[in-house]
Formats: structure tokens, C-alpha cells, sequence
């Protein structure tokens, strides 16, 4: 379960990005972040993944307070977590299989178990034929699936996904959202940040609305 | 957990051996310029290894010249003779008296006519005494003793060579020193240099690895194997560029033996020296890779 409590985010330069958010996401809920650009979204989505740190307030993640947390533990809480980034942050210099390989060798995988698990990882993307070419080479729809491969090769309890439809096609961004379903129908809690409106159309999950780094809006569907 | 572990630190090492290979020349070439750089006051160290060797060879041992009163007796001489029988730190000594040195000063100087005209034999008996120990404060030591014997006049002791000798040695350990100094500082700046570009080209790899959950000891690891890895490379390669030098040093020298019916040869670095040259290295180059990352890893936060 994660839980904020008051909280807000204040960036060095004064900047108030979220103000007094209050929320609580149960264990394997699926939910939806939206709201206009610069609402807070990827704000509020670092938070919880402990990328950012929050000015006030708390969240707690299973009951650790993770704004309390010593920096030397935050690795070990970020390994529990699988994070899209907006911005895909991929190794340009090493193959799709060798960046999927990276969370795995942070927490000391033996190589079988890393590379059966990361062909099944690369298996659920549709990539597994691509292991071994450079994320250069890749359709940006495919380096997406490859940053999703990415953030579940380590079975993460919570993944986290920020605008991960970005620019596709809606056709394309339907096949990613399924992927995301699926991860939620065996257990995993699942966050996902979009201002993409045709997605929440036919929606049957929670949505967040962010309005000026605030809560404006928490409908949870039956 | 210790599987864990040891994957991790195979992790880095394959990181560090990949990044090698991804720039071969210029890390060869620092290597390179490591292995100089250190060969020239290891090389130093080598050869002045070799000096007792060489002096040994060319046998000057140190000597006192004991020279008795005008009055000295017999049992004077005999007594000086047993005292430097028993003295330990004596080598070998040989008897002189004041008829002998008379006729010598005739033979070697052709003095015969003034020598014949003088009344008496003014020249005094005297012993020449080779010493075991070769340190010149020990030798002077030992002369003050023999200063206080009954029925010496004089002792002396020609330290000129001796101080020579252990000047230059210690001008040699001087110069080693401040090589070895000098040359540390450059290898290690090189070292924080070198890492110091490794992080700025790597800074997404290093982000991206702190938000998957990398602590900062594993992305310190592989920096700090480069270090270290570059530094035992400098080391063996300033073991063999010393080596290789003092192999043309002897066969040069075994030459120039030759033509004064000497016979020796330069030793290379024993096993303890290279282990301890291997170390060294090896410690610089982790040190500057570890200055490097602690002045610079910090700044790498993910946004
Ligand atoms: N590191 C930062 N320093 C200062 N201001 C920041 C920083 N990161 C974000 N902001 C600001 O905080 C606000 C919220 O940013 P955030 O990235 O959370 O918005 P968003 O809802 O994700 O927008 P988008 O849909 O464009 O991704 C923006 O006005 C942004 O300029
Ligand atoms: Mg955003």
C-alpha cells in the first residue's frame, strides 16, 4: 500500500510542483495520473519511486516512510520498484539485452537466471528477436517496450509508467496498455501518468487528476 | 548473498576490461607513460641494489693505520697484537715495523743517500688494520678506541672513499625519494584525470544505474578496478622496461669487467622488490581513481 500524507514538493528554485496531496494507492490497484503538462504528474510519480525527495509531508510505502529513509537504503527501495521513464533513459552504448541486464546485475543475478529472465522479459515486449542489436536501431514505439522490458525484469511489486505512450500511434499505445494490464492482473501495482485522453476514455480504472500540483479530482471506478 | 556479491564484483570487472577495450590506445598509452615514469626511480633503487656487489668487487676495505710511540716495546707490539686478535670487528692485520717502513721509503721513494744520512730512524712501528664492517661511523668508532690503547701514538683512518661511497649512497636513496614522490603525484593526477573523463562521458550509464537501484559502492566498483588495473599494468610494464635495461647495462658492463680482470654482473629486481613495485602501482591508481570518483560521483544526481 502507499500512502502520502500532506504532501508537498518545492524545487530549489521556489518552484511549488505539488501542494498538500493526500492519496492512498492499495496493493494491486492499477491507476491512472492525469492532467495538463506541468501539472505534477512526473513530480508526484518521482515521489513515490523515491527519485525526488518531498519537501513536506509523507509517503509511505508498506509502512516505511520513505521520506525518512537514510540515502544508503534508497537503492534497496528503488529495486522494488519498476520505473518507465518519460524520457526512456536507455544505454545507447550497450544492446537491448545487455540494458535489460542492468537491474539484474545491480542485485547480483547469476547469468542463467539473468538471461532466462530476460528473455522472458524481452519475450513479453515483442523484442526477444532484437537481444541483440543497439536501442539506436530501434522504432521509438520499440525503445518504449524495451524501457517497459527494462522495469519488470526484476518482478518490481510496484511499476511505475510516466507518459509511456507518449508519441504513438493509438493502435500501438492500446498494445502498451495492455502489456500494463496484464502486470496488474497478476498482482503488480500499477501507476501510470498520461495526459493521452483517448486512453481514459473507455476506462474502467482509478484516475488522478492533477490540477496546479494539486488533488483535483480522485475518481475511483466500480 | 556471497554469490551475489561475487557477481557484482565480476560485473565491475567486466565494466572495467570493457571500457579498456572502448579507448585501447590511449589507455596503453597511459600505461605507458606510468611504466616510465615509475621505472626511473625504481630503476635507481635497482642499480644502487647492485652497488655493494660492485664495490665488493673492486675490494677497497676500509683500513686503520695504528703508528705506536717512538718507545714502544715489545711487549707493546705483542700486547696491540693480541687486542686485535681478539677484536671482532677486525678483519685481518698486518705488522709493520720502523726498520721495514725505512727500507720501504728508500726502495719507493729513492731517498736512499738522505735516509742514510740521518741519525737515527725517526719513522715510528705500525700496524694496518682491515676492518669487517664497511659503515664509517662503526670504523670511526672503532679508531677512537684504539686511540686509547697503551703505546699508540696515532690511530687513523682513511674514511675519504668511505664517505664517498656512502654519500653517493645516500644522494642515491635522496634522489629515489623525491623521484618516487614526484612521480607518484603525476601518476595519480593522471589516474584523476583519467577517471575524472570516464565519469563525464558515462553520466547517463551512471544515473540511469542509480535509479534501477545501484549503490554507490557499485558505481564507484568499476572505476575504481580501472584504477587500480591500470596502475598494476604501469608496474608490470616499468618491471620490464627496468629489466630489459639492466640486461644492456650488463652485458655492457661485463665488457668493461672484463678489461680489469673483474667479473660481475647486475642483478635484476628479486621477487620481494617486484611484489612490492606491483603493489605500489597498483595502489596509486586505485588512490587517484578513488580521489577522482569522491570528487566527482556526487555531482552525477538523476533527475
Ligand atoms: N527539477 C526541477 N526543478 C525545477 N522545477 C521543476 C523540476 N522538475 C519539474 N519542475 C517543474 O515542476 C512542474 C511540474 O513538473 P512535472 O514534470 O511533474 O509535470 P508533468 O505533469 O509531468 O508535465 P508533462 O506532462 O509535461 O510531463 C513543472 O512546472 C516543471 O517545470
Ligand atoms: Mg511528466
Amino acid at each position: 500500500m502507499i500512502q502520502l500524507r500532506h504532501v508537498s514538493k518545492r524545487f530549489p528554485d521556489g518552484y511549488m510542483a505539488l501542494s498538500n496531496v493526500d492519496l492512498t494507492i492499495d496493493t494491486g490497484e492499477m491507476v491512472f495520473v492525469t492532467g495538463h503538462s506541468g501539472a505534477g504528474k512526473s513530480t508526484l510519480l518521482k515521489l513515490i519511486a523515491t527519485i525526488e525527495r518531498p519537501t513536506s509531508g509523507s509517503i509511505t510505502i508498506n509502512g516505511h516512510n520513505i521520506a525518512q529513509i537514510k540515502p544508503a537504503a534508497l537503492p534497496f527501495l528503488r529495486r522494488k520498484i519498476g520505473f518507465v521513464f518519460q524520457d526512456h533513459k536507455l544505454l545507447f552504448d550497450r544492446t537491448v539485452f545487455e540494458n535489460v541486464l542492468l537491474p539484474l546485475q545491480i542485485s547480483g543475478f547469476d547469468r542463467n537466471t539473468a538471461t532466462s529472465r530476460i528473455r522472458a522479459a524481452l519475450d513479453k515486449v515483442g523484442l526477444l528477436s532484437k537481444e541483440n542489436v543497439l536501442p539506436i536501431t530501434l522504432s521509438g514505439g520499440e525503445q518504449q517496450r524495451l524501457c517497459i522490458a527494462r522495469a519488470v525484469v526484476h518482478r518490481p511489486a510496484i511499476l511505475i509508467a510516466d507518459e509511456p505512450t507518449g508519441n504513438l500511434d493509438s493502435a500501438y499505445a492500446r498494445d502498451i496498455m495492455a502489456m500494463f494490464f496484464s502486470f496488474h492482473q497478476v498482482g503488480v501495482t500499477v501507476l501510470i501518468a498520461t495526459h493521452d485522453a483517448n486512453l481514459l476514455e473507455d476506462n474502467k480504472h482509478r484516475v488522478i487528476a492533477l490540477q496546479q500540483g494539486k488533488l483535483q479530482n480522485d475518481q475511483r471506478m466500480a | 548473498m556471497i554469490s551475489a556479491w561475487l557477481n557484482q564484483h565480476w560485473y565491475a570487472f567486466s565494466l572495467t576490461i570493457r571500457r579498456f577495450l572502448s579507448a585501447p590506445i590511449t589507455n596503453l598509452l597511459s600505461i605507458l607513460v606510468m611504466g616510465i615514469a615509475i621505472s626511473l626511480p625504481a630503476g635507481i633503487f635497482a642499480l644502487m641494489g647492485n652497488l655493494p656487489t660492485v664495490s665488493g668487487q673492486i675490494s677497497i676495505s676500509p683500513q686503520i693505520s695504528l703508528f705506536l710511540k717512538q718507545h714502544a716495546t715489545q711487549d707493546d707490539i705483542d700486547l696491540i697484537r693480541t687486542k686485535l686478535e681478539e677484536d671482532k670487528l677486525v678483519a685481518s692485520y698486518q705488522f709493520v715495523s720502523k726498520d721495514q717502513a725505512l727500507y720501504q721509503l728508500q726502495l719507493d721513494n729513492g731517498l736512499t743517500e738522505a735516509v742514510h744520512n740521518l741519525a737515527h730512524n725517526p719513522l715510528p712501528d705500525a700496524f694496518v688494520v682491515e676492518t669487517q664492517d664497511v659503515r664509517v661511523d662503526i670504523i670511526d668508532q672503532l679508531r677512537a678506541d684504539m686511540q686509547t690503547w697503551p703505546a699508540i701514538e696515532h690511530a687513523q683512518f682513511d674514511s675519504a672513499w668511505a664517505k664517498r661511497l656512502e654519500a653517493l649512497t645516500n644522494f642515491g636513496r635522496m634522489l629515489v625519494l623525491v623521484l618516487l614522490t614526484l612521480l607518484s603525484i603525476a601518476i595519480i593526477a593522471v589516474m584523476f584525470n583519467t577517471i575524472r573523463l570516464q565519469i563525464l562521458t558515462r553520466q547517463t550509464e551512471i544515473e540511469v544505474s542509480k535509479l534501477v537501484g545501484a549503490t554507490d559502492a557499485f558505481i564507484r566498483r568499476p572505476f575504481l578496478y580501472f584504477g587500480a588495473l591500470q596502475g598494476f599494468a604501469g608496474g608490470v610494464t616499468a618491471w620490464l622496461i627496468i629489466t630489459f635495461v639492466l640486461q644492456i647495462l650488463s652485458d655492457e658492463l661485463r665488457v668493461i669487467a672484463g678489461l680489469y680482470a673483474m667479473n660481475f654482473q647486475l642483478h635484476a629486481i628479486g621477487y620481494g622488490d617486484t611484489i612490492s613495485l606491483l603493489l605500489f602501482t597498483t595502489w596509486l591508481g586505485w588512490l587517484g581513481a578513488r580521489a577522482s570518483v569522491a570528487s566527482h560521483l556526487w555531482q552525477i544526481e538523476p533527475r
